[in-house]
C-alpha cells in the first residue's frame, strides 16, 4: 500500500473571517449577537461588583458587612455548622478523615493515569462506607458515640446520597432481572415492586418513614429515623435505576443471550460477564441522570426534621443574627450542590469513554 | 432460560448415568420423531436423523424450511414439543442439567457471528473455558492462541470485534467454539452475513475443520462447500426432510422433485 501524501486543506480564520462566519452571518445573527452582548455586558459588572469587589469576607459577625455587595462572612463564620450540623467539634476529626478519604477514592478516577485508580474506586466503594459505618457514629473501638440527631449539614447529605446510590445499583439491577425473568412469581414480584414506589412522591416515602412506619413495627423494635429515611430513599431511588437497567437489557441483541446460552454460560454467568457489561455501559447516561437527582432529592429529608446542606443554611438564614444573607446562603448552597453534580457527570463521561470498545450492535 | 436455583448444580450424576449406555448407541447426535410448534404454527414435522460420530452433514433448503430451527434445537436454543433428542447419551429434556451438559459439548457457529464486543477476541475465547470449564486462565489463553492461529488470526488476540471484518469476526466465533472443546459443531448459516471477498476464508477454516474429524452439522448455501465436505446432504423443505443422500447422489441425481426444482435455482445462477 502507498502512503498517501496528500494533506486535507487548511482552513485559515483570523479572528475578523470568524467574526463573520459565527456572529455575523446574516441579519438576524448579527441582532442576536449585539442583543446578547448587550445583556451580557450589562449583567456581568453588577454580579462581579455585587460578589466580589463590593463582598465582605472579614469581620467576625453581621456588624463586618456593608450591605453593599454579598456578605460571604456569613458562610465563613457559620462554615462549620453548614458542614457538620450538630456534630460535637472536638470529635469533627472523625468526619474530617472520611471527607479525606472521599477524597482519595474518587480523585485519581479523575487522572488517566494514576496507577491502580481502580482499586481506588474499588476501596471507595467497599472499604469507604465500612469505614463510615464504625467512624461516623463511634460506638466501637473506644470512640465516643454521636447520636445521628446530631449530623447534619453537608455530610449529612453526602452519607444520604452515598449510600442511596451504592445501595439502589445493585438492588435496581437485581429488580431489572428480575422483571426480565421468565419466572412468574419474580416477575410479579419485581413489577409491583417498581411501579408502587415508582408511582409515590419521595415526600411521601419520607413522611410514612419517619412517621407512620414506627407505629406499625412491634413495641420495641425501632430504629433511627435516619436509617428509616435511607431505607426509604434506597427502596424508592432502586425503583428508578431499575427501569433505567431494564432499558440496557433491553437493548441487548437476542444474539448475544444466544451465544452465552451456547457456550454453556448458566443464568448468572450469562448476565454478569455478557448482557450486564454491555446493558450498564449502555445505560451510563440513564444512570448518572438519576445519581444526580437523587443527589439533589435528599434536600427533601428536611420535611422529617433531618438537617442537610440547604436544612442548616435555612435555619441559619433565619437567625436574627443574620439578616439579609438569605441569597448568599442559597448561592452556597447551589455551589456545594453544583461541585458535586457536576463531578459525578464528569466521571460519567470519563468512564464511557473508557469503555468504549467501538462496536454498536 | 430456566431456574437459575439449579442451574450451577452439578451435571456429573447426570453423565455417569447416562454413559452407562454407550455401546448401544451409534449416534453422537439422534433425532427421532422431534416436532415444533411457534404457537400453532408446526414448524418441524416428524424429524428423524442419526449422526454418527465425525460425521459432517449439510442442510439446506429454502428460507424458511425450518432448518436453522432444527439445528438450533439440538443445543436447546429452540424448544422441540413432540419427540426425541439425544445428543451424546443426554435427552434433552426440561432439565436445565442436561441442557448444560450438551451446551458444554456442543459448539455453535451463528450467522451473525455474535461475538461480545466487550470483550477482546482473546477474553471471547476464554470466556466460557475459565467460567464453565474452570480452566485456569494462562492454560485457557494458550489454547485460545492455539485456536486463533488455526483460524489464522492470532495477531487480532488483543482488539475488539467491532475492529475487525466480518469475515474475521466469524473466524473468532469459530475459534470461540472450538475452545470449549467441543465434540460436535453447529454451523448456521455462517458465511450468509459476509461479503463475496470474506466468505472464502471462513469455508476453509471450516474445511480445514472437518478434515479433523470434527462432527459437524452445517446449514448452508454454499453447495461448493458441500460437495467438498459432506458425508451426507439434507434437504429441508416445509418443516420436513425431504431427501437425504450423500453429496454427489444428491447433486448429479436428486429424487424429489421439490429437491430437483431448489438445485434447479440454487445452482442456475
Amino acid at each position: 500500500m502507498t502512503e498517501s501524501t496528500m494533506k486535507p486543506p487548511k482552513k485559515a480564520l483570523t479572528p475578523v473571517k470568524w467574526m463573520r462566519e459565527h456572529l455575523f452571518s446574516t441579519w438576524y445573527n448579527s441582532l442576536l449577537t449585539v442583543v446578547v452582548g448587550y445583556l451580557v455586558v450589562t449583567s456581568v459588572g453588577p454580579l462581579l461588583n455585587w460578589a466580589l469587589f463590593d463582598a465582605n469576607f472579614q469581620g467576625a459577625d453581621a456588624s463586618d458587612c456593608s450591605g453593599a455587595g454579598a456578605c460571604w462572612l456569613f458562610i465563613s463564620q457559620r462554615l462549620n455548622f453548614f458542614i457538620y450540623g450538630f456534630y460535637p467539634d472536638e470529635l469533627q476529626w472523625r468526619v474530617d478523615i472520611m471527607f479525606l478519604l472521599l477524597a482519595v477514592a474518587f480523585v485519581p478516577q479523575f487522572i488517566e493515569r494514576f496507577p491502580g485508580r481502580k482499586w481506588f474506586g474499588i476501596f471507595g466503594m467497599t472499604g469507604l462506607p465500612v469505614i463510615g459505618y464504625f467512624l461516623i457514629p463511634g460506638g466501637n473501638f473506644g470512640l465516643e458515640t454521636v447520636e445521628s440527631t446530631k449530623w447534619g449539614g453537608l455530610m449529612l447529605t453526602l452519607i444520604l446520597a452515598y449510600i442511596g446510590i451504592l445501595a439502589s445499583l445493585p438492588i435496581g439491577v437485581l429488580l431489572a432481572l428480575g422483571r426480565r425473568s421468565e419466572m412468574p412469581i419474580i416477575r410479579g414480584l419485581s413489577v409491583v415492586f417498581i411501579e408502587v414506589w415508582r408511582a409515590v412522591p419521595l415526600i411521601t416515602v419520607l413522611f410514612m418513614a419517619s412517621v407512620m412506619l414506627p407505629l406499625f413495627l412491634p413495641e420495641g423494635m425501632n430504629f433511627e429515623k435516619l436509617m428509616r429515611a435511607l431505607i426509604g430513599i434506597t427502596l424508592w431511588q432502586s425503583a428508578y435505576m431499575a427501569e433505567v437497567i431494564r432499558g440496557g437489557l433491553q437493548a441487548i441483541p437476542r444474539g448475544q443471550y444466544e451465544a452465552a446460552d451456547a457456550l454453556g454460560l448458566g443464568y448468572w454467568k450469562k448476565m454478569g460477564l455478557v448482557v450486564l457489561p454491555q446493558a450498564l455501559k449502555l445505560v451510563i447516561p440513564g444512570i448518572v441522570n438519576t445519581f444526580i437527582s437523587l443527589f439533589k432529592d435528599t434536600t427533601l429529608v428536611l420535611i422529617i426534621g433531618l438537617f442537610d446542606v440547604l436544612g442548616t443554611v435555612q435555619s441559619t438564614v433565619t437567625d436574627p443574627a443574620w439578616q439579609n444573607v438569605a441569597v448568599e446562603g442559597y448561592v452556597f448552597v447551589a455551589f456545594c450542590f453544583w461541585i458535586f453534580c457536576f463531578g459525578i457527570s464528569r466521571y460519567s463521561q470519563n468512564l464511557e469513554r473508557k469503555l468504549d470498545t467501538g462496536h454498536k450492535t | 432460560m430456566g431456574n437459575p436455583m439449579t442451574e450451577q448444580t452439578q451435571t456429573s450424576e447426570v453423565k455417569s448415568s447416562a454413559q452407562g449406555e454407550t455401546g448401544k448407541n451409534p449416534g453422537i447426535i439422534r433425532v427421532e420423531g422431534m416436532h415444533k410448534w411457534y404457537g400453532d404454527f408446526h414448524v418441524l414435522k416428524d424429524l428423524n436423523l442419526t449422526v454418527k460420530q465425525g460425521e459432517r452433514i449439510v442442510i439446506c433448503g429454502p428460507s424458511g424450511s425450518g432448518k436453522s430451527t432444527f439445528i438450533r434445537c439440538i443445543n436447546r436454543l429452540e424448544e422441540h414439543q413432540q419427540g426425541k433428542i439425544i445428543v451424546d447419551n443426554v435427552e434433552l429434556t426440561d432439565d436445565i442439567r442436561h441442557i448444560d451438559t450438551v451446551r458444554r459439548e456442543v459448539g455453535m457457529v451463528f450467522q451473525h457471528f455474535n461475538l461480545f464486543p466487550h470483550l477482546t477476541v482473546l477474553e471471547n475465547c476464554c470466556l466460557s473455558p475459565i467460567w464453565v470449564r474452570k480452566v485456569p486462565r494462562k492454560e485457557a489463553e494458550a489454547s485460545a492462541m492455539e485456536y486463533l492461529e488455526r483460524v489464522k488470526i492470532p495477531d487480532q488476540a488483543h482488539k475488539f470485534p467491532g475492529q475487525l471484518s466480518g469475515g474475521q469476526q466469524q473466524r473468532v466465533a469459530i475459534a470461540r467454539a472450538l475452545c470449549m472443546k467441543p465434540k460436535i459443531m453447529l454451523f448456521d448459516e455462517p458465511t450468509s452475513a459476509l461479503d463475496p471477498e470474506m466468505i472464502k476464508e471462513v469455508l476453509d477454516v471450516m474445511i480445514e475443520l472437518a478434515g479433523s474429524g470434527m462432527t459437524m452439522l452445517c446449514v448452508t448455501h454454499e453447495m461448493g462447500f458441500a460437495k467438498t465436505v459432506a458425508d451426507r446432504v439434507i434437504f429441508m423443505d416445509g418443516g420436513e426432510i425431504v431427501e437425504e443422500a450423500p453429496p454427489h447422489d444428491f447433486f448429479s441425481n436428486p429424487q424429489e422433485a421439490r429437491t430437483q426444482q431448489f438445485l434447479k435455482q440454487i445452482l442456475a445462477h
